[in-house]
């Protein structure tokens, strides 16, 4: 933006140039700032920004089980590592068809078949604004992927198979709320590529949209209208809190990938268009999966006497300074435990994960932070830990091991 | 513009939405009782209480407060539990260098208007997020009990 | 700390009668002192450094240590009050500035550490306070022209017996600043007469802490004052290439970035605009020759360092040979981590440098060298550098160090406002200056009777006291701080060999650190002890009780702690008995620790009982209060603290990952004191000394396998 800003005034100067010049950038603005919305609803930055690096830079690896790691690219207006020469049409290639310049087939790690229902216009509106960016030299690290998987051209194959042919066309027997979260949620949301179990090609399953996934070591939720393991029993106030900020009250905070996805993403779209994709997730057919969640009420949680267990004393200490036992935050309700879907979890995948590397979710009142636990902590009281946290805010018997914790740390990328 | 009921006044201070409560106190507001430890909710050091509870002021973005009454280890004066309270720490010597005791003192103060005899166990479990590094633990457990006794 | 002179003049103390005290006692230099302060105050009486009285009856008190929680105020007051003759309650106390009059000699510089404070002022404080109460009393007695000896004094007065007729000390200032300071000795109480000394006191600054009210340097406000958070480079050595600002900048309330040759200060409004702009920086490091130091080079270098050679530092008989005849041979190796202080005030330091003087508010342990380090680096004299020493959230011998007071007043030199720099918890524990890792290798021989024949000791790691005080390196290269616990025992031992590898840790500062190299030793040798006592099949305490020989002090102790922890009773499956004796710092400590060690391996401290013969004690309650907090201190550093590095930095980041004992896993302790005449030993660090051995030897006991590598616990056990 400040590159708009300083264009602008240089085309001021050049008077004798006028008015047409002058009312195309002016359009080009528009343009601009209407894909800076998009690009946030499509959430380009967090997957092409490495942890700690400059966004849009690149060079965020992806591992894919049994396929390679994979290297998000430069987006950045780069002439030579970025998008900078990249036309309008390459772009758009690339974005909604899985097709570089040169004829290089994308990956579906790029959720270009996600994309491939997104206009033309607002792919266009994206490139213009990503054509605002500091221009960053950055090569991305060449991918390493095992055969089969390294020959590009098959995803010729799967493309036929997987890619949509273009934007699905409003349904007009629906709401236009229900069409414009259709849009975010199945488009430029792409809520489906982590929440949606994929079958043995890596497509996203159709028969259990929506059904929750394993992704990077997390667990992506069940998020279809499932009353039991799905966002059935949310109320819509729940879920759109839980969209634009991160947190619910009685259904926890967003952690892992969805916290990064609510911080550079969900948080900054308009409260219409979090309420659209609430109308429109609500009428996403249910789903069963194993995740149930048991929601024990803070009243409950508040008559618990102090716990003797090592998991309990470790909790009082370091946890309880935040997370208190009656499930409410202490300080921000961003740290109110009760209700949370990862407590739920017997095996307490995201809870481990968690506490192993920590959280960070921005908020309109800064970074909400969470510590990681990791690096000090024995396997064994990580795992009590959570089996304390599971069984009092959970109402589970958690079975979390010390070897569970020795193999989720082993699945975090080393930062 | 955040106004923040502090020790029972009314205080207009011009803060970016994510400071901490703790750097209102400290730096604006020229209350330098409450203490910075951790910065991340782990020590307990800046413990106050906001609307009665006790809470972290490291951790707790300023903006957040809302009209809710906060109060400081300056703030305590007129409070009964709290004379006891520090009467209770005089008697048996707790405080070493001190730094951490306004976070335990405010911390206790909390515990015990919730529940004016607590275990123990009860005790353990308010206090163990509050970290002394001089290890007066022993004579904060006592300390509490005794006002148990004395109220 | 126990650098060269002050080891020495210990065993000196323990060779010849009363030689510790006159060693350790502090020159009081009357005259040069006593000009100084008149100078500062408008006529006050002020015979010595220590002691001030105003004609509107106010009683000063000038302490030459700093507090930091070990209730020296207190216990140093209680000192000259005794003598003084007057109440605590009828006295003010003030931190002493950097001047020669306040020098601890056994430390070579006005500093506070190594649990000296006591040992050296118990008689020139005493004597302080009596000089000043002879003077008033030849005051009264000139102005009633009376004998002297017919007056007597009490709480602040001089009463004339006969007469009945009385003065308080404040009417008596002037007169008194008039009369000549006594040439000789004065005489000090009957220690049967103590009303203070020996009898348990408030602590003085109590009322101030449990309000909130005392000031500790991070509390320091001064007007137009700003406050600055650093980022040093976080690999030693290195230095600063380049920051772009631009961000930090634009951020509210931003006023200054600074730099310096290794560190980038941002200066804000207040601490939150600094450390936002601070994150916002974008900063370029010439990271230097530490960047690829790891703690497997730092263990690396000390264990390579077992063999090769070594310098001898203590030989008594025949250590080998009776090791090469004994009936049984045991043989272990001890490792220690790297160790961060973390107190709970991070470093902090408030600065105003003007063209005509420096003004400097920090809790320092070491003001003097403070003072000089801001003369050199302002270019002003150092009468134009005023140190405001401060209640210290936490030393632990962190604040030996005055580093970080250098790089305030180098930061604080660039702007005309004075400067307040905070550290962060993460500065704070990345930049610290670090106990040295360790590794110590014995050998020792065991006769048909399970009696030790002979012992023979490596020890491999750096020499602090080389970089602290060089001149205290002994001259065949020992530091002999590493001699405490190890050659000075409450134990006869027939035959001995130390010898010393020095092996400085790449990649860090090594400094003093709480119990320095008692906590070291202690846990090395009562270690060891025991694995002796289980080789000759000999109760651990028992074994212990046979070695002590002529130490009968060490032997009453023992069985003190032995008796009260029901030592032999029965224990729960899972639960240990472990045993700790030492003497370091002049005291003699047993300890007694219960330790259960959970199937699954998680080790709770359930027990501690600590028999205590410290010599005469000033406050009874607050060396039980020293020992609870030293033992908790030791055991959260002996249970879970490793400072580890990766590529040159410190990977330990908060007290999420550096973790500190917290209430409900603390043990309950019983501290039992034993009545003593002898001359009184430092209390701070001892129960830090004790804690790891009576740890790792309960946890033993418990399990039935030696630890020999600290952390006990943690992660990485």
């Amino acid at each position: 933006m400040m590159r708009l800003g300083r264009r602008a005034a240089g085309m001021a100067v050049l008077a004798g140039m006028v008015l047409t010049c002058v009312a195309a950038r002016a359009q080009d603005a528009d343009l601009a700032r209407r894909g800076a919305y998009l690009e946030q609803a499509a959430d380009c930055e967090v997957c092409h920004t490495k942890p700690g690096g400059i966004p849009f830079a690149g060079g965020r690896a992806f591992d894919l089980p049994g396929i390679g790691t994979i290297y998000a690219p430069n987006i950045t207006p780069d002439h030579e590592t970025g998008i900078g020469r990249y036309t309008d049409a390459q772009f758009d290639a690339a974005v909604r068809r899985g097709v570089a310049p040169g004829w290089r087939h994308l990956y579906p790690v790029m959720p270009y078949a996600s994309y491939a229902r997104m206009t033309e216009g607002d792919v266009r509106a994206i490139r213009a604004y990503l054509m605002t960016l500091r221009p960053v030299h950055a090569p991305a690290p060449a991918n390493q992927v095992r055969f089969p998987y390294n020959i590009r051209l098959a995803m010729i194959g799967w493309n036929l198979l997987y890619r949509p042919s273009g934007p699905l066309a409003d349904d007009p027997g629906r709401s236009a709320a229900w069409n414009r979260g259709r849009y975010l949620v199945d488009a430029a949301g792409h809520c489906g590529e982590c929440h949606s179990p994929r079958n043995m090609l890596q497509a996203l399953s159709v028969t259990k949209s929506y059904a929750g996934a394993p992704i990077d070591g997390w667990l992506a939720y069940n998020i279809s209208s499932d009353v039991d393991s799905g966002i059935g029993a949310w109320s819509d106030p729940q879920l759109a809190a839980y969209l634009s900020t991160g947190h619910a009250d009685g259904r926890g905070t967003a952690v892992g990938p969805m916290a990064e996805v609510v911080s550079h993403s969900l948080r900054y779209l308009t409260r219409e268009d979090i309420a659209a994709m609430v109308t429109y997730l609500r009428s996403l057919p249910a789903r069963r999966s194993d995740e149930t969640v048991g929601v024990v009420s803070p009243e409950t949680l508040a008559q618990a006497g102090p716990n003797h267990s090592n998991g309990g004393r470790l909790f009082a200490g370091a946890c309880a300074g935040c997370h208190l036992t009656d499930g409410y935050g202490r300080q921000v309700d961003f740290a109110a435990l009760w209700g949370a879907r990862s407590l739920g979890e017997i095996d307490g995948r995201n809870l481990v994960r968690t506490m192993v590397e920590g959280v960070t979710l921005q908020s309109a009142h800064g970074a909400m932070i969470m510590p990681a636990f990791g690096p000090e902590y024995r396997n064994q009281d990580l795992a009590d830990i959570a089996n304390y946290a599971i069984g009092h805010f959970g109402n589970r018997v958690g079975h979390v091991t010390a070897k569970d914790v020795a193999a989720t740390r082993a699945s975090v990328p080393p930062s | 513009m955040l106004t923040l009921q502090v020790n029972g006044a009314a205080h207009q201070v011009d803060v970016p939405d994510d400071m901490p409560l703790l750097w209102v106190l400290r730096d604006v507001l020229g209350l330098p009782g409450t203490k910075f430890g951790c910065g991340i909710g782990e020590c307990g050091a800046c413990t106050v209480h906001v609307d009665g509870k006790a809470v972290r002021a490291c951790s707790l973005p300023a903006s957040l407060v809302g009209d809710r009454p906060v109060t400081t280890i300056e703030g305590l004066a007129e409070d009964e539990v709290a004379t006891e309270v520090t009467k209770a720490w005089l008697d048996i010597d707790v405080v070493q260098c001190g730094y951490c005791q306004p976070g335990q003192i405010m911390a206790a103060i909390a515990l015990l208007k919730g529940n004016l005899h607590p275990s123990d166990d009860e005790i353990d479990q308010a206090m163990s997020g509050n970290i002394c590094r001089c290890g007066t633990y022993r004579r904060i457990r006592a300390a509490i009990r005794n006002v148990a006794g004395a109220v | 700390m126990p650098v060269g002179t002050i080891a020495i003049s210990r065993r000196r103390a323990l060779l010849g009668a009363g030689g510790l005290l006159m060693a350790a006692m502090v020159p009081l230099e009357r005259s040069r002192a006593a000009t100084r302060i008149v100078e500062d105050q408008t006529g006050p009486f002020a015979p010595n450094a220590f002691v001030r009285v105003a004609p509107d009856g106010s009683i000063t008190l000038i302490l030459p240590n700093v507090e930091m929680g070990q209730g020296i105020y207190t216990g140093e007051a209680m000192l000259i009050a005794e003598e003084l003759d007057v109440g605590l309650d009828q006295i003010q106390i003030e931190a002493a500035p950097p001047d020669d009059a306040y020098i601890t000699k056994a430390l070579g510089t006005e500093a506070t550490g190594g649990s000296t404070s006591t040992i050296a002022t118990w008689t020139s404080l005493r004597e302080a306070g009596a000089v000043a109460r002879t003077l008033l009393v030849r005051a009264a007695a000139n102005r009633w022209m009376v004998d002297a000896a017919s007056c007597q004094t009490e709480a602040g007065m001089v009463r004339h017996g006969p007469s009945g007729r009385t003065l308080s000390y404040g009417e008596l200032a002037i007169e008194a600043a008039a009369l000549p300071v006594p040439a000789g000795p004065v005489a000090l109480r009957d220690p049967s007469t103590f009303r203070l000394i020996g009898h348990a006191q408030h602590r003085l600054d109590g009322p101030a802490k449990v309000a909130g009210t005392a000031t500790f340097g991070i509390d320091i406000r001064q007007p137009d004052m700003k406050v600055g958070t650093v980022a040093a480079c976080p690999v030693m050595g290195g230095v600063l290439l380049h920051v772009d600002d631009s961000a930090a900048r634009k951020i509210p309330g931003v006023r200054d970035v600074l730099t310096i040759g290794n560190a980038v200060c941002v200066v804000g409004d207040h601490f939150w605009a600094a450390r936002k702009g601070l994150e916002a920086l974008a900063i370029t490091w010439d990271e230097g020759v530490n960047s690829t130091v790891s703690t497997e080079t730092v263990y690396r270098g000390l264990h390579e360092a077992l063999q090769g050679p070594a310098i001898v530092a203590h030989t008594k008989g025949d250590a080998k040979g009776a090791i090469a005849g004994a009936a049984t041979r045991v043989e272990a190796v001890y490792q220690q981590p790297l160790l961060a202080h973390a107190p709970m005030e991070p470093i902090n330091c408030t600065v105003h440098v003007t063209p005509e003087r420096c003004d400097i508010w920090v809790g320092t342990q070491v003001p003097m060298r403070a003072r000089d380090a801001a003369a050199e680096i302002t270019g002003l004299p150092k009468d134009k550098v005023f140190l405001h020493n401060q209640y210290i959230g936490g030393g632990f011998g962190r604040r030996l160090e005055h580093e970080y007071v250098t790089q305030a007043v180098q930061f604080a030199r660039q702007v005309a406002y004075p400067l307040k720099i905070v550290w962060s918890r993460e500065e704070d524990l990345a930049l610290d200056r670090y106990r040295p890792a360790y590794v110590d290798h014995l050998v020792g021989g065991l006769d048909a009777h399970g009696k030790l024949v002979g012992l023979s000791h490596r020890i491999v790691g750096p020499a602090v006291v080389a970089r602290w005080a060089p001149e205290a390196l002994l001259p065949n290269g020992v530091d002999d701080d590493l001699l405490a616990a190890t050659v000075e025992t409450p134990y006869a031992i027939p035959a001995r060999f130390l010898d010393y590898a020095r092996r400085e840790a790449p990649g860090v500062v090594t400094a003093w650190w709480r119990g320095v190299g008692g906590t070291r030793g202690v846990f090395v040798i009562e270690s060891f002890i025991d694995e002796l006592a289980a080789s000759a099949k000999v109760d651990p305490v028992e074994f212990r009780r046979r070695m002590t020989g002529d130490h009968s002090r060490a032997r009453a102790v023992l069985d003190l702690a032995a008796e009260k922890a029901e030592w032999g009773s029965k224990l729960p499956e899972g639960v240990g008995r472990g045993v700790a004796l030492q003497y370091v710092f002049g005291s003699y400590l047993a300890t007694v620790m219960e330790v259960e060690v959970s199937q699954m391996g998680t080790v709770r401290v359930r027990r501690a009982v600590v028999a205590v013969d410290c010599g005469r004690v000033v406050n009874p309650d607050q060396v039980v209060s020293q020992i609870e907090g030293g033992l908790i201190f030791g055991l959260s550093a002996a249970l879970f603290n490793e400072v580890t590095l990766e590529k040159g930095r410190v990977q330990e980041k908060n007290f999420n990952t550096y973790r500190v004992l917290r209430m409900n896993e603390s043990p309950a302790i019983e501290v039992h004191l034993i009545d003593s005449t002898e001359d009184p030993g430092g209390i701070g660090e001892t129960g830090t000394a004790a804690a790891a051995a009576a740890a790792a030897n309960a946890m033993a006991a418990a399990t039935g396998r030696r630890y020999r590598r600290l952390p006990l616990t943690g992660a990485q056990a």
